[in-house]
């Protein structure tokens, strides 16, 4: 059953605790803590390396309230296809009768570039796990290096004059691989992100959750704005928030009225460097017109 | 807290112990403080959820009023900047 308002959502126990080393007014924290919210006592996490993984994890304490297991860049979507096949030993040995959630937190390091190779694999051996890549546009936890989710024009330490290539579709690899479900999420529509880790869990194949999430470091914005800047995203049109099922696209957060990107970049120190550069914005405004057209946003109204 | 056992003293498949971080109480990183006018507020609930660390939740006796964990809020502001009614204030802290 979906989630009809957030109040079904703030009733459910939190698996996540406070008192973990993430900045103030970071996002992940905020995924973590939804997608826990969602999978419930019966899962396992699987994490990354990652901002996510060395702050919530410094020995000998731990945030998660559930089994946690940290492995390395490249295979946390291996490790999940393991524990998930040996979950189904048991089962069908008929010495478990439960069955266990097996949910992947990686950053967008850990998925577009040094774990993609592992995540082909799962999703081409159709293992049925929930793998939730929380998209911070760069390498945040080793210094801001440029990754390949890293947006047009942004700047980071290893791209300081701005990123010259597109962001990695990341969505677009996971459709490729004819996976069940995928959808993009980010934190300010939480009953929508909700609904599409319930249905994900769901799923009997593997699912893909492509989640953005502002960093306030590396964007370089006061922590208050992390969830304005998100839905900003969402209503500039960058970010549109649909879901792939059954082969189909659907749209799930319509935009009626696009807000012009430049309320987005405005506010984001990584793209300063671009506020007077009229050229380089009508580029990404027509990236983002192209997105909308793709997928059937409103127009742009001032 | 004792000696804690190093990576090559722990047996394999070593589980750390249980010791929550909540006992780091990170409400020391904290410039501003977020003050909630309960008058005005109409308990939707929005801060409890954008809360990321969680540090806000409704009380579970008396009237469920919204309360802040202090101990463990960072002093983001979130809470304040998502009120749909702006009953949440920032102060600095004293």
């Amino acid at each position: 059953m979906p989630f009809k308002n957030l109040k079904e959502i703030i009733v459910r126990q939190d698996f996540f605790s406070p008192g973990h080393g993430l900045c103030a007014g970071c996002g992940a924290a905020q995924i973590a803590r939804i997608v826990m919210k969602i999978a419930g006592k019966n899962s396992i996490m699987i994490n990354a390396t990652g901002c996510l993984e060395v702050s919530t994890t410094t020995y000998p304490w731990t945030a998660w309230k559930v089994p946690y297991i940290h492995v390395a860049f490249e295979n946390a979507a291996a490790v999940a296809s393991g524990i998930r096949a040996a979950y189904d030993a048991l089962i069908m040995k008929k010495k478990l009768d439960k069955d266990v959630n097996v949910v992947v937190l990686a950053g967008d390091g850990g998925t577009a570039d040094i774990g993609l190779q592992a995540l082909s694999g799962a999703f081409e051996r159709g293992d049925r796990i929930v793998y939730i890549c929380y998209d911070n546009e760069a390498y945040m936890n080793t210094g801001i290096q440029r990754s390949g989710a890293t947006p047009y024009d942004a700047w980071t330490t290893t791209s300081p004059a701005g990123q010259k290539t597109l962001k990695k579709d990341l969505m677009g690899i996971a459709i490729a691989h004819r996976v069940k479900y995928a959808a993009t999420a980010t934190i300010s529509y939480l009953l929508d992100a909700a609904n599409k880790v319930e249905k994900a869990l769901s799923i009997s194949g593997p699912s893909f959750i492509h989640w953005l999430q502002p960093c306030t470091i590396g964007w370089r914005y006061d922590p208050k704005l992390t969830v304005k800047l998100s839905r900003l995203a969402v209503k500039t049109g960058l970010w549109p928030l649909y879901e792939h099922y059954d082969g189909f696209n659907k749209l799930t957060v319509q935009v009626p009225r696009r807000t012009p990107v430049l309320e987005y970049l405005k506010l984001q120190g990584r793209f300063r460097h671009i506020m007077d550069n009229q050229e380089e914005l009508a580029k990404i405004q027509s990236y983002a017109d192209e997105l909308a057209t793709k997928f059937g946003l409103g127009p742009v109204t001032e | 807290m004792g000696r804690l056992p190093k990576w090559n003293e722990m047996q394999e498949g070593f589980i750390t112990n249980t010791l929550s971080e909540s006992i780091n109480k990170t409400g020391t990183w904290r410039t501003f403080k977020p003050i909630i006018d309960h008058s005005r507020c109409t308990k939707c609930g929005w801060c409890v959820i954008y809360c990321p660390e969680p540090c806000i939740s409704f009380e579970s006796s008396g009237d469920g009023k919204v309360v802040i964990d202090y101990d463990f809020c960072k002093g983001c502001g979130i809470c304040a900047e998502e009120c749909p009614i702006k009953c949440i204030d920032m102060v600095m802290e004293e």
